[in-house]
């Protein structure tokens, strides 16, 4: 395909996701990171980013599940709060927001589907990014070039 | 997680609602208990102190009351009882003394009579036995007694009967002429008088004989007849002659009158016989006896008549010689079940024995006093027992109804809680997606548009920021109803305050031609301690209502000291009159609306009670909000602190907005300690005024900043409106310039007059009155340009933005006079750079920083060595990566530890990032320890055990710590100074912070 043409729609779906607020500038702003001496720099960082993100989800899901008598909210809050540190870093807008409410929530004892919302946002941040990284390494390998190189 | 806390909640409930229905259960139980007087399960319902100590208190009224009614049952018997006894026990007292006193007398009539008839028997023994021949024969007897009767009322008749031994009898019988006849008995009482049953039948011979000789004519018949033939008789013969007194029979029927009688009998003796002469010698001495018959029914009737109250009593008279049949003398027959009293009587027969029975006529009536006594007792016991009762029941109510309230208030407070957070929590979540909107509308406008998409994106953002003020204004009311809004309490330069709210509003003042202006007056101190942002909050609030409902005219904003406004010595101008006003329209005046404030009284004295009394670094201002609006109606001005209220509702839908603010204005000034009010007159305008009370700043140091170019220049107003003049003088005064007004441009300045050298730097004139007239006011420029100044003073316009400015420079410069505008409103700053640049003295080193970009940031960190401290591999690339843009050479480190070992001195690093949280070490620890290792290399340099050559000539050992962090909140930045950091960047990095902080020591650095 030819690579203005995908290079177009790149474009597209990135403003389309910073539209729906999935990713903010901060992802931008990573993708100019990666330079000739680490072009997957983005990649890896956001590959570490869904690594530990599913596993702090996993953590907060299973503290969640453990029991009813007892919930050991401290850890849950840590929990979020780590999985806010990263998602702010790489601009997974949608996960940083809602870890902030769930922290919120944690103290408060209020969550209706959270959780839940949790697990969706996670999907759709990765299926968003993936979607992203795909496109960009289909215009790669038309020979075109990526925005922020 | 949120199934389980639904699941806890609704936990919770049901053990309420179990609760509350046991305690139902319970009550009835409770109940049941008490009807029965049963104690038995008592244990069981000790589960509940409160519930337990209310039951039975309830019980133990309950069963007190119980007992005070049965009590006053028995008591009121006991009354009844009791009286009724009493009344009884009067009664048979009376019964009693009467029938006494009746006895009494009957004996003593009896007693009379008898004695009349002994009187007779003495009579006949003296005349008949004692003389001889007799003295008495029948006729003398008869007519004797006949003539004596009215001694003896009550003696039917007498008879006198003679001893006659049966060796006598013949020559008694031949001397009286008769023979002596026998009684004949009929049937079974021996009767007397009557002729029928007396027979000539001669008495049977026997010892000796007692025949009558003498008897009263009424009974002549009986002459003859032998006593001791009827068996009555001769008992009563034989007694009377052996006791020596009168004797009685048993009562009998008399035949005449068929009345009840008795028979009286004394012996006659022959001579007097001593007292104590025994029967035999009585018996021998004996020759006659004297009989009378005693009528006793009429004895006793004429008795009771003597009496009073005879019909109340009723008497019986009984003989009861024989006890068990006694015989009825007197009285009709009675029930003997009837209460009586019973009198002996004597009658002088020691042998027969009489009884006086006395009774009531009437029965008893009923005992009235004893019966409404108890049971008027009863009733009024009944009555303190209901009364109790009603008033244990009351209590018990109150007390349920007590508890309903507290339940029902912990109710509303948890609703109010609830509200609190739910408002919260919905503008937090509304807030963070209009965020959102707002940020790509930002973008959006940033990426090419038509003018038409353009307008679209400003309306939408517009109405966005509009949204987001609104949620911030209830998020403000939420927390102030709540209490958790609390002020600040830091320096601020009020006068700053004003110019930025001016500024704020001039581009709103700018599309309406309004005249905004601010006035302090000079006794209020420069510095203040206090909450500038609220205070800000509270103009704004006032002048964005203002400014919505003013179409011409000005907006006037004045703050003095309540002192001032209190002792009227407000500042000459700062009072504007009717016609003495910014623009020229009527407005409102201030005073009115001062006066209306509770501290105030109409003579501006305070009113102890409202005033709040101020601490002596404490001063109240009174500030004031004027404008030439459309004003509000006088039934509206009451309501319009009231949250969502505004005057008719038409007027949202011209000016829009929600009537919060002032709401939120007046809470805000509730919280400064002070009050707000307002005078208002339709078509005329709105002055609002609030106090609040501020600390004294003054301690303090002053404003360094305070430019001092100015210092010592004049200046000279020429406004024939000397409000407008007041507020010009006052910006000037702030700049240093000591100011001359002029009202009058004919009019001459006093100094030039006077040809003194005072200079004049500068004159300052209002546009539109240039415009009007501008010849004199030329001419007094040239007044000015002719007296010897050294300097000539320099021209300034005032005009309001909406002027247009073009069309005059050309005829100006033709005077060779260049004016330079200064545009409305006046603000310090902005005054102070517009004549900056007229007169020629700007400040060279304003500018600083200007041009902060990405290039700058990257000639600082170029080549720098920097160490990137994070947990967290994401985090640590991030930074890294970000850094690394700038040109930095960074190095990484997972952990505090590690960071610890790379940043033991002697090391390449120029700065280090460090994360706050990370686990086993976290950045706090990590930088204490660090500082203390740099200490002691210090110290070691110090005493020059290591020589700075081998630290590669490093003398002094400090790497820059910053904190990385996702909070950013003041107590975190406290603690990063305190644990030794030297600053701190929100993660992920942010351009100009990054830069700012950066900056901060890589410049010292290169000073050093």
């Amino acid at each position: 395909m030819d690579a203005k043409l995908l290079q177009r729609e790149l474009l597209e779906l990135t403003t389309r996701v910073l539209e729906e607020g999935v990713i903010d500038k901060q992802f931008l702003e990573i993708q100019t990171l990666r330079d000739e001496d680490n072009p997957n720099f983005t990649d890896e960082v956001v590959a570490l980013f869904f690594e530990d993100a599913q596993k702090l989800i996993n953590e907060i899901t299973k503290a969640l599940e453990q029991g009813q008598n007892y919930v050991d909210f401290g850890k849950i809050s840590a929990d979020a709060h780590q999985l806010k540190g990263i998602s702010a870093s790489v601009g997974a807008k949608r996960i940083t927001d809602l870890c902030i409410a769930f922290r919120g929530f944690c103290d408060q004892l209020i969550s209706e589907g959270s959780l839940q919302q949790l697990h969706y946002e996670f999907s759709l941040t990765k299926n968003k990014i993936e979607s992203i990284f795909k496109l960009e390494k289909q215009i790669l390998a038309a020979g075109g070039m990526l925005p922020g190189m | 997680m949120s199934y389980l806390f639904v699941d806890g909640e609704e936990m919770e409930r049901k053990k309420i609602n179990n609760y509350t229905f046991s305690d139902i259960i319970k009550l009835w139980f409770w109940y049941d208990l008490f009807m029965e007087f049963s104690f038995k399960d008592w244990g069981n319902h000790l589960y509940n102190h409160y519930f337990v100590s209310k039951k039975v208190r309830e019980r133990w009224w309950r069963k007190l009351l119980c007992c005070w009614l049965i009590g006053w049952f028995i008591g009121s018997q006991w009354i009844f009882w009791f009286m009724n006894s009493q009344a009884d026990y009067k009664r048979r007292e009376t019964l009693a003394s009467m029938c006494d006193e009746r006895a009494r007398m009957l004996q003593d009539q009896f007693n009379v009579s008898m004695n009349h008839v002994q009187a007779l028997a003495i009579l006949v023994s003296t005349f008949h036995h004692s003389m001889s021949p007799s003295a008495i024969d029948q006729m003398t007897f008869a007519r004797y007694t006949e003539r004596t009767l009215f001694e003896r009322p009550l003696t039917s008749w007498v008879a006198y009967a003679v001893k006659v031994p049966h060796s006598e009898r013949e020559e008694f019988e031949r001397k009286q002429g008769w023979s002596i006849k026998k009684m004949v008995k009929d049937e079974e009482h021996p009767t007397r008088g009557n002729d029928s049953s007396f027979e000539d039948e001669p008495s049977p011979i026997k010892e000796e004989y007692a025949p009558v000789i003498f008897a009263q004519d009424t009974i002549k018949h009986v002459i003859s007849v032998d006593l001791l033939t009827g068996k009555e008789d001769r008992d009563n013969i034989l007694r009377a002659r052996e006791s020596g007194k009168g004797v009685l029979t048993a009562p009998f029927n008399l035949l005449k009158s068929n009345r009840l009688g008795v028979i009286l009998t004394f012996a006659v003796y022959k001579e007097e016989l001593p007292s104590n002469a025994t029967p035999n010698e009585r018996i021998e001495s004996a020759i006659g006896y004297l009989g009378g018959v005693f009528d006793v029914e009429t004895l006793v009737d004429k008795l009771l008549h003597q009496l009073a109250c005879k019909q109340s009593i009723m008497v019986n008279v009984y003989d009861t010689t024989n006890h068990l049949e006694p015989i009825s003398m007197y009285g009709s027959d009675v029930i003997r079940n009837r209460i009586y009293h019973n009198s002996s009587l004597n009658f002088g027969d020691p042998y027969r024995r009489h009884e006086m029975h006395c009774r009531f006529k009437h029965k008893r009536p009923l005992p009235w006093l004893a019966i409404t006594t108890s049971i008027g007792s009863l009733v009024i016991a009944l009555l303190v027992g209901y009364i109790f009762h009603a008033t244990v029941n009351r209590i018990a109510k109150v007390e349920d109804e007590y508890l309903n309230m507290i339940e029902l208030k912990i109710r509303a407070e948890a609703a109010d809680v609830a509200k609190s957070q739910f408002l919260a929590t919905v503008s937090h979540e509304i807030r963070t997606p209009m965020n959102g909107v707002l940020g790509m509308l930002q973008m959006l406008m940033d990426t090419n548009l038509d003018i038409t998409q353009q307008d679209f994106v400003t309306t939408a953002q517009a109405s966005g920021k509009a949204l987001v003020a609104l949620i911030n204004e209830v998020l403000d009311q939420a927390k102030i109803e709540s209490g958790k809004l609390e002020l600040e309490a830091i320096k601020f330069d009020i006068r700053e305050v004003l110019d930025d709210v001016l500024s704020l509003f001039s581009v709103k003042s700018l599309a309406k031609d309004l005249e905004l202006a601010a006035l302090v007056s000079d006794q209020v101190p420069e510095n203040l301690i206090g909450d500038p942002g609220r205070f800000r909050q509270i103009i704004t609030n006032l002048m964005g209502n203002s400014i919505k409902f003013t179409e011409r005219g000005h907006i006037l904003v004045t703050v003095n000291l309540a002192e001032e406004v209190m002792g009227s010595s407000v500042q000459e101008g700062m009072e504007s009159t009717s016609t003495n006003t910014l623009s020229g329209y009527p407005v409102v005046s201030r005073r009115h609306s001062w006066e209306q404030l509770n501290s105030f009284n109409h003579e501006g004295l305070m009113i102890p009670n409202s005033f709040y009394v101020l601490s002596s670094d404490e001063i109240k201002l009174v500030i004031s909000v004027e404008d030439t609006g459309s004003g509000i109606p006088k039934e509206s001005q009451p309501q319009i602190f009231t949250p969502f209220m505004q005057v008719g509702p038409s007027i949202a839908r011209i000016h829009g907005g929600t009537g919060i603010g002032l709401s939120i204005s007046k809470c805000l000034i509730g919280l400064m300690k002070g009050e707000i009010t307002v005078a208002s007159e339709p078509e005329i305008g709105s002055t609002f005024t609030f106090t609040a009370v501020f600390s004294h700043g003054n301690h303090l140091k002053p404003n360094e900043h305070r430019l001092r170019e100015f210092q010592g220049m004049r200046a000279v107003i020429v406004d024939p409106r000397l409000s407008r003049s007041v507020v010009t003088r006052y910006h000037l005064q702030r700049l240093g310039i000591s100011v001359e007004i002029v009202t009058d441009p004919n009019q001459e300045i006093s100094h030039v007059k006077n040809g003194t050298s005072m200079d004049v730097n500068m004159v300052l004139i209002e546009k539109d009155i240039w415009l009007k007239d501008t010849d004199s006011y030329s001419r007094f420029l040239g007044k000015l340009r002719n007296s010897n100044l050294p300097n000539f003073p320099r021209l300034f316009l005032l005009a309001n933005p909406g002027n247009t400015c073009m069309k005059f420079v050309a005829k100006e410069s033709s005077m060779g006079i260049v004016p330079t505008l200064v545009m409305k409103p006046l603000r310090s700053s902005m005054l102070a750079s517009s004549l900056q640049r007229a007169l020629g003295t700007e400040d060279k080193e304003n500018h600083r920083h200007n041009g902060l970009s990405l290039s700058s940031l990257r000639s600082l960190l170029k080549g720098r060595n920097i160490l990137v401290v994070d947990d967290n591999l994401v985090n640590l690339r991030v930074a890294a990566g970000a850094l690394k843009k700038y040109g930095a050479e960074v190095a990484r480190a997972d952990s505090g530890k590690k960071a610890i070992s790379m940043l033991k001195p002697p090391h390449q690093f120029d700065a280090c990032f460090m994360d706050i949280q990370m686990p086993e070490m976290d950045g706090f620890e990590a930088t204490k320890i660090i500082r203390s290792m740099e200490s002691d290399m210090n110290d070691c340099i110090k005493r020059n055990e290591i020589s700075p050559e081998d630290c590669s000539g490093v003398k002094y050992w400090h790497i820059p710590i910053l904190a990385m962090t996702a909070d950013v909140i003041q107590a975190t930045h406290e603690k990063c100074l305190k644990c030794g950091m030297d600053g701190y960047v929100s993660k992920p990095f942010e351009g100009e912070e990054l830069y700012r902080e950066v900056a901060r020591f890589f410049y010292a650095k290169k000073t050093q």
